[in-house]
C-alpha cells in the first residue's frame, strides 16, 4: 500500500545551529493512528511543523498524498489539519466564526451542514456563539480540533493532545480521536506519555534526539518492551542444552560456555526460580549471572525519566 | 487562486472592524473637528488665503491624508502583527495559500477600512467649510491608491516588528513627522528656497500636492508626479512582500 504521508530524510537545523531534525524517514500508511513517542525537545513538533508548512527543513522531501508539501503545496497542505501543541486562539472572536473562517483560509466554499456536524462530534455546537476567551481549556482544544476538520482534511495531525489535561478530559480525546479514524482520517499525534500511545496508536514511532528510533506495530513493541535478558555463564561449557529445559526456550552460545534465558518482567512470574532449580538439579555448575534490559527499555526509560521531572 | 481564503482573510478582519464600528469612526471625526477649530478658525483668522483658496478648505486635503495614513499603517501593521504575536499565525502558514492571497486579503482589509474613515472625515470637513472637488475621480484615485501603499507599507511594518514598541515606532517617529512636514497645513512655497528643496525628498508631499491638486486644481508639484511617486513606493512595497514570503523573513524559521 502506498503511504498517505511519506517522509524521506528530512533534517532540520535552526538558526542558531542546533541541529533539531537529523534526517528523519517515515511512512504513514492510510487510515492509521500513529503516534510520535519522544521526551521533549527530542524533535517531534518540528517535524510535523516541516509537513504543515510552518516551518523550512533544511533537507529531504516529504510528499502528502502524492503531493510535494514544496512544489505542490496547495494540494498537500489542503488534505492537512494540524491541532497545534499551544491553545493559539483569538480570544475574542466566536467558536462559530473562527471556524468558518478555518475552512474558508483552505479553499473550501461555505457548506453549514459540515460545520456543523464537525461542531456537534465535538460537543461545541452549543457554545457556537460563544467568545472564545469563555471556554474552559478542554473545549478550547477542541475548538481547535473544529478549525482542523473544517476544510474536510484526510490526514489530522495532534500535536500534544493532552498534554497538561485532567485524566477525564484525556479519555475524552482519546475517545474523540478514535471517532476521526472510524471516519477514515489518518492520524499522527505526537506525546510523552508511553499509556497514551499504547492506549490509541496502531503504530508507535519512538523518536529521541532528532531521530526516529524505531517505528513498530503497538502489541508487537509493547510485547517486546517488558522484556529482560539473564545471561548465564556455565563453568564448563555444554555441548547440548538439556531436554529437561527445553520448556525455557534457552539460547546456547557459540561455544557452548553461556546459555541466555528472555523473561518478562511484567509477567506474573519471571520463571528464574524454577529455572535455577532446575539447572541445579541437572548438575549444571554456574559461574555467573547477569541480567540487562534490551536496548528498546533502555529507551523507555529514559522516557519515563524525562517524564517525571 | 484561492479566492476562498482571500475572502474569508478579508471577511474576518472586516468583522472586527464592524464590530468596533463606533471606537474607530468617533476618533477620527473627533480630531479632525479639532484640527478645524484650532486650525481653521485660529489660524485661519489670521491667514486669510492660500494661493487664493480659503485657509479651512486648503488644509482639508492633508487632514484626511494625515488620517488615512497612519489608519493604514496601523490597522496593517496590528491585522498581521497579532496573528503572529498571538500564535494563530501558524493557520495562515499551513493553508493553501499563497503570499499574494494572504497580502491581499490583509491589505484590503486594511485599506477598506481607511477609506472609509476617510470618506467619513472629508464629509465632516463640508460640516465646518465649503469644499470643492474639481476632479473626483482623481480624487478618489489618490485615495485609493495611498490606502492601498500604506496598508501594504504597515503589513511589511507588522511582519517586521518584534514587540508592540516596534510597530508603533514607524507611525511615531516616521509617518507623523512626513505628513506634518509634507505641507498638509501649508503649501511649501510658503517656505524659504532652501527648505522647498529639502521637502522635495519627503515623498508624502508628493501624496498630497496630488490629493490638494485634485480638489482645488493647484499643486506643488506636477500631478504626474505625483502618481509616478507614489506608484513607485506602491511596487516597492510589493517587492519586499513578495522577497518576505518567499524567503520566510521573520515569520518561518
Ligand atoms: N524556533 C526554534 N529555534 C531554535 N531552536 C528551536 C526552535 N524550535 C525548537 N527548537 C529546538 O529544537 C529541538 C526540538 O524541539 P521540538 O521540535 O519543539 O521538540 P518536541 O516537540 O519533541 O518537544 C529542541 O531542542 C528545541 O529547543
Ligand atoms: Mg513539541
Amino acid at each position: 500500500m502506498t503511504p498517505i504521508v511519506k517522509i524521506d530524510q528530512v533534517t532540520k537545523t535552526y538558526d542558531g545551529g542546533h541541529q533539531a531534525l537529523k534526517g528523519v524517514s517515515l511512512d504513514i500508511v492510510q487510515g492509521e493512528i500513529l503516534a510520535l513517542l519522544g521526551p521533549n525537545g527530542a524533535g517531534k513538533t518540528t517535524l510535523i511543523s516541516i509537513i504543515c508548512g510552518i516551518v523550512n527543513a533544511s533537507g529531504g522531501r516529504i510528499t502528502v498524498g502524492g503531493h510535494d508539501t514544496i512544489t505542490d503545496y496547495r494540494g498537500a497542505r489542503g488534505m492537512i489539519g494540524l491541532v497545534p501543541q499551544e491553545t493559539t486562539l483569538e480570544p475574542f472572536e466566536r467558536v462559530m466564526n473562527t471556524v468558518r473562517f478555518s475552512r474558508g483560509l483552505f479553499g473550501c466554499p461555505p457548506d453549514a451542514a459540515h460545520l456543523e456536524k464537525v461542531l456537534r462530534q465535538l460537543s461545541l455546537w452549543d457554545k457556537r456563539d460563544s467568545k472564545i476567551m469563555k471556554l474552559s481549556g478542554g473545549m478550547k482544544r477542541r475548538v481547535l480540533i473544529a478549525k482542523a476538520l473544517a476544510h474536510e482534511p484526510r490526514v489530522l495531525f495532534l500535536d500534544e493532545p493532552t498534554a497538561g489535561v485532567d485524566v477525564e478530559l484525556r479519555k475524552e480525546m482519546w475517545n474523540t480521536v478514535r471517532d476521526l479514524q472510524a471516519d477514515g482520517v489518518t492520524i499522527i499525534l505526537t506525546t510523552h506519555y508511553i499509556e497514551e500511545a499504547e492506549a490509541m496508536a496502531d503504530r508507535i514511532g519512538v523518536i529521541a534526539k532528532g531521530e526516529i528510533l524505531l517505528v513498530e506495530d503497538t502489541a508487537a513493541l509493547m510485547d517486546r518492551m517488558g522484556k529482560k535478558e539473564m545471561r548465564i555463564e556455565l563453568q564448563a561449557p555444554l555441548a547440548a542444552i538439556p531436554e529437561a529445559l527445553g520448556e525455557f526456550a534457552l539460547e546456547r552460545s557459540e561455544d557452548g560456555a553461556a546459555l541466555t534465558y528472555t523473561y518478562d518482567t511484567r509477567g506474573e512470574r519471571t520463571g528464574i526460580t524454577r529455572l535455577l532449580a532446575d539447572l541445579q538439579s541437572e548438575g549444571i555448575a554456574l559461574r555467573d549471572v547477569q541480567t540487562k534490559q534490551s536496548s528498546l527499555e533502555e529507551i523507555f526509560v529514559d522516557l519515563v525519566r524525562e517524564e517525571t521531572q | 487562486m484561492n479566492l476562498h481564503a482571500i475572502a474569508a482573510i478579508y471577511r474576518f478582519e472586516m468583522a472586527r472592524f464592524f464590530r468596533t464600528i463606533w471606537q474607530s469612526m468617533v476618533s477620527p471625526v473627533i480630531s479632525t473637528s479639532l484640527y478645524f477649530v484650532v486650525f481653521g478658525a485660529a489660524i485661519g483668522s489670521r491667514i486669510q488665503e492660500v494661493e487664493g483658496i480659503s485657509y479651512g478648505a486648503f488644509i482639508v486635503p492633508g487632514l484626511i491624508m494625515l488620517s488615512v495614513l497612519t489608519l493604514s499603517l496601523t490597522n496593517a501593521s496590528l491585522g498581521i502583527y497579532f496573528p503572529k504575536f498571538i500564535g494563530t499565525i501558524y493557520e495562515l502558514l499551513s493553508a493553501p495559500v499563497s503570499f499574494l492571497e494572504i497580502s491581499i486579503g490583509y491589505v484590503g482589509a486594511a485599506a477598506t477600512k481607511s477609506l472609509i474613515i476617510g470618506l467619513i472625515i472629508l464629509a465632516t470637513s463640508f460640516l465646518f467649510v465649503p469644499i470643492q472637488i474639481l476632479h473626483p475621480f482623481w480624487m478618489l484615485a489618490f485615495l485609493v491608491l495611498t490606502c492601498l501603499t500604506f496598508s501594504l507599507f504597515g503589513f511589511i511594518v507588522g511582519i517586521w516588528a518584534k514587540s508592540f514598541e516596534q510597530l508603533n515606532l514607524v507611525p511615531m517617529l516616521v509617518i507623523t513627522p512626513l505628513v506634518f512636514l509634507g505641507g498638509s497645513f501649508y503649501s511649501i512655497t510658503m517656505l524659504p528656497p532652501f527648505w522647498q528643496t529639502v521637502t522635495l525628498f519627503n515623498p508624502v508631499v508628493y501624496l498630497i500636492s496630488g490629493f490638494r491638486w485634485s480638489f482645488f486644481g493647484q499643486a506643488d508639484v506636477s500631478i504626474w508626479v505625483s502618481l509616478l511617486a507614489i506608484t513607485g513606493f506602491f511596487a516597492l512595497c510589493l517587492a519586499i512582500v513578495a522577497w518576505i514570503f518567499r524567503t520566510g523573513w521573520r515569520i518561518r524559521s
